[in-house]
């Protein structure tokens, strides 16, 4: 009988120092199916792949390709085999054109000249067969995030790699790009090539993959068909306990105002025209205020300015009362502002401080961390970190000693959600506090959004999950190019309202 | 207990040292059995034995006496690049910064007669000056400061030439004596010689490095610039985040990193030890083996003391090499490979480490297997 699996990975075992990653882990690859792989951050999602790639070798379990037991020592190993990725972050040379890309390490030569124009049709010819739309000669930092995520699987095609593996792909895309690539996905599948999708979406992975396999804390937890389950069903086999979508929250007792933002104006990076033109509104004690958009709309640099990460041109900033439109940063996180960066790893975190000096971060300097002459006081230090991984559920491998590179993702984001709550602020800015996290937790940060409002404070909150949108705050606030384009209430809008103010196509006057 | 030993970084540094200063002398031995086989063995304990090869204990003594002194400004210029390293930065222009504390150094002492503390804060400040403008660069410019060290490194240097003109002997190139002109320049000695076979040139800039390195190492590890400073090295982005004053910081740290160079510029020349030749035409090495030290010590003050002593060591050894049986040259050549060798401490420290965790693995595995085996019996 011919075997009907591409890739077969049985019973992996992989161990890391205080840490079972893979526990006994079996991930069949039907020939020719959308495999999902769903799990937690830090479910051992990533280390299976990695094994699958040759980046780990496994303490226990096979591989097996076609059916044949096969050893997989490095990259090229798998690239040999026919596996390819496409991982979170692109592996793209930015300078470089489309096609330079795809062609780079398999360069087609003649005498050590490049035969371009071959690899030109080819790639052209792929292109077409599966409705990957690219233009070869762009270059990839003029490009949409979605064209490059294009240029990476075709990367992969013009490999003739057998088994694509796409890592989170549609973390980086508008919905309509994901609406593509899911085309594009099925479109593959149909011409026999097996997919791998990791993904903690449960409704993308609902919509295109064929069967689903889930892990939870390094263990296999089962695979089933997706035909015959449900999301519910999904997140409770992932986070091993029932999920609530949908966020409880008794309705909002708006106070004074707490941040009063006027005609603020920030500089682009990029072009020459102010990234936030002229915007103004007020975040009020007791509320959450979201800013929604597509991403790039200026939210970014709104939070720059609000911050104090970027000076603004013009207007002005007021915090309970208080001028902070030039304010050091410092200042502003002393009167009551807390920060809830959008990148973790570029703000948030000192990747290589422990976490307990990561903990106290924002207070370091205060008396109970530091003695008057300047010494800093480890037994205090050591004590508020203990108290906040407790509080707030931070898991790590060694505790306070813990490196913040060591830890997951969603660890990482809890440790500065806490941080930063425990604070005390009176205004939250979170920017976009829930990206790349599981249900679980997403779940639990929204809960502490929610706790926050409730217990009086203010909370801005910058999103670009329409169903966070929709779900945490008390108003919404779009912005389309740089400016406040409306003023929605999630109790009596719709998304299909939401989307037209976010793509442009609606427009009110709104005043603060 | 033995695991957790090989699992402390303190002890690994120790051990990734030991290691490098090994394989530089294997690798010295063989460059010299190339040379002259004949003589390599002997040559080579000879740049190890070093003053050792003189037989009287009083000879052996002023000569390990010599070697402290120069030992001092090495240790300086390690702490100054392992300051800045640990604040992200690789502070090249050490090498600068020592070349301009000893043109102030000794241009206070020679040229305006001031005592020998005004003549250290003199040299500091000179070296200091010189670390702020390539951290003004760097903080300001986003000029990457080795690039602006190096190039300040030849700017001092015949700047130092210039300066030091003024005060050097008509008929040599070298600077005037201090003992003859102003011997209250001289850091004194406080009866420190006498315990090195009256050695006058060992004095309290040797216990003076000591207790800087100390307390570098306090500073940098207990307190909260420290903390500030090495947030800042590791993420500048985060440093500014929560609000420290990332670019004062890098400003700061390449200021103190200037200062400690140029310290340890005075503790030698304001010692006699040495004069300044107004021709030379290339950096002093000391900053340059500072990076060695540096390294060599595992990156941490307490172990620049020992790794600078020893390079200072080393490179006195080099002058006891017989000179009948290899060119003078061999002497520098000697020495430098295996200071090169000590640079690798962190490759060494990494590649330990991977083992430990491969043997370790291992270790787990027969044991679960002898596991399962007891199960089936």
């Amino acid at each position: 009988m011919e075997n009907q699996y591409a890739i077969e990975m049985l019973n992996i075992t992989k161990k890391f120092p205080g840490i079972i990653a893979n526990d006994n882990i079996t991930l069949q690859l039907r020939k020719g199916e959308i495999h999902a792989l769903l799990g937690e951050n830090g479910a051992g999602k990533s280390t299976l792949m990695s094994v699958l790639f040759g980046l780990y070798q496994p303490e226990e379990g096979t591989i097996r390709k076609d059916g044949v037991e096969v050893k997989i020592k490095n990259p090229n190993d798998a690239n040999d085999l026919g596996i390819g990725m496409v991982h979170q972050h692109f592996k793209l040379v930015e300078c470089f054109s489309v096609l330079d890309n795809i062609i780079m390490g398999v360069e087609p030569v003649k005498n050590g000249f490049l035969q371009k124009k071959e690899a030109r049709e080819k790639v052209l010819a792929i292109s077409e067969k599966y409705g990957l739309r690219v233009d070869p000669d762009a270059i990839i930092e003029d490009i949409t995030v979605g064209m490059q995520q294009r240029t990476e699987i075709l990367k992969m095609l013009y490999r003739d790699n057998e088994i694509l593996i796409f890592d989170e792909p549609t973390a980086v895309l508008t919905p309509q790009e994901i609406e593509e690539l899911m085309q594009i996905m099925k479109n593959l599948a149909a011409e026999g090539k097996s997919i791998l999708f990791i993904s903690h979406k449960l409704a993308e992975i609902m919509a295109v993959a064929d069967r689903c396999s889930v892990l939870r804390k390094g263990k296999y937890i089962g695979t089933v068909e997706t035909a015959n389950t449900t999301m519910e069903q999904l997140s409770a086999m992932m986070v091993g306990r029932d999920v609530n979508f949908h966020v409880e929250k008794k309705p909002s007792v708006p106070g004074e105002v707490v941040l009063r933002v006027e005609n603020l104006s920030v500089a682009s990076k990029r072009s020459k025209e102010d990234a936030v033109k002229n915007v103004s509104f007020c975040v009020r004690r007791g509320e959450i205020v979201c800013i929604a958009g597509i991403d790039g709309n200026g939210q970014t640099e709104l939070v720059y300015g609000l911050t104090g990460l970027e000076a603004p041109s013009t207007g002005t900033v007021t915090l309970c009362g208080k001028d902070i439109t030039r304010a050091p940063i410092r200042q502003r996180s002393t009167s009551g502002m807390s920060h809830i960066p959008e990148d973790r790893h570029k703000h948030g975190l000192v990747l290589d401080y422990t976490l307990e000096d990561n903990m106290v971060l924002q207070r370091y300097f205060e008396p109970e961390f530091t003695s008057r002459a300047g010494f800093l006081r480890r037994d205090n230090i050591r004590a508020y970190a203990q108290r906040l991984i407790e509080q707030y559920d931070v898991r790590s491998g060694q505790g306070p000693i813990t490196m913040a590179r060591s830890m997951s993702g969603g660890n990482q984001q809890k440790a500065i959600v806490a941080r930063e709550i425990d604070k005390d602020p009176e205004l939250l800015v979170a920017v976009q506090p829930t990206r790349g996290l599981d249900v679980g937790a997403i779940e639990y940060i929204h809960k502490q959004l929610v706790a926050q409002r409730d217990s009086g404070k203010a909370v801005l909150l910058v999103s670009l999950e329409l169903d966070e949108v929709m779900d945490v705050p008390d108003r919404i606030l779009v912005m389309y190019e740089g400016e406040i384009v409306g003023e929605l209430d999630p109790k009596t809008t719709t998304q299909e309202e939401l989307g037209l103010y976010m793509a442009g196509a609606k427009k009110d006057e709104v005043k603060a | 207990m033995k695991k957790n030993l090989l699992k402390n970084s303190g002890v690994q540094s120790l051990i990734a040292s030991l290691v490098c200063i090994v394989l530089g002398m294997i690798i010295g031995y063989v460059v010299l059995l190339f040379i002259n086989p004949a003589g390599a063995g002997e040559a080579i304990m000879t740049v190890i034995k070093n003053f050792f090869t003189y037989s009287k204990t009083e000879t052996q003594m002023k000569y390990l006496g010599s070697t402290l002194v120069k030992s001092a400004p090495l240790l300086m210029c390690s702490l100054s690049i392992l300051f800045a390293y640990k604040v992200g930065l690789f502070n090249i222009g050490a090498a600068g910064q020592y070349c301009a504390g000893v043109g102030l150094a000794l241009y206070a002492a020679l040229g305006w007669n001031l005592p020998w503390w005004v003549c250290i804060l003199c040299a500091m400040a000179a070296g200091a000056l010189l670390g702020a403008i390539s951290g003004l660069l760097k903080a300001y410019c986003n000029v990457n400061e080795v690039i602006s060290g190096i190039m300040l490194n030849w700017i001092t240097l015949y700047l130092v030439n210039m300066l030091l003109t003024l005060v050097k002997e008509e008929t040599s190139p070298y600077t005037y004596h201090i003992s003859t002109v102003n011997p209250a320049a001289l850091i004194p000695s406080l009866g420190l010689g006498k315990l090195f076979t009256n050695n006058q040139y060992v004095t309290i800039a040797i216990p003076l490095a000591m207790i800087v390195a100390v307390l570098v190492w306090i500073v940098l590890d207990k307190t909260r610039f420290g903390y500030e400073l090495k947030a800042t090295g590791n993420n500048k982005n985060a440093a500014k985040y929560c609000g420290m004053a990332e670019k004062r910081n890098i400003i700061l740290t390449l200021i103190i990193g200037g200062a400690l160079a140029g310290f340890g510029a005075a503790l030698l020349y304001l010692t006699g030890f040495e004069q300044w030749q107004c021709s030379t035409s290339s950096v002093p090495a000391m900053g340059f083996n500072g990076i060695a030290a540096a390294f060599l010590g595992g990156l941490h003050p307490v172990g620049a003391i020992l790794s600078s002593f020893f390079i200072q060591h080393i490179t006195v050894g080099g002058a006891y090499v017989d000179k009948t049986m290899y060119c003078a040259q061999i002497s520098d050549l000697i020495s430098a490979i295996i200071i090169y060798l000590c640079g690798f401490v962190l490759f060494m420290k990494h590649a330990m480490n991977t083992g430990i965790a491969r043997r370790e693995e291992k270790a787990k595995a027969k044991l679960a297997a002898a596991e399962e085996k007891g199960g089936d019996q």
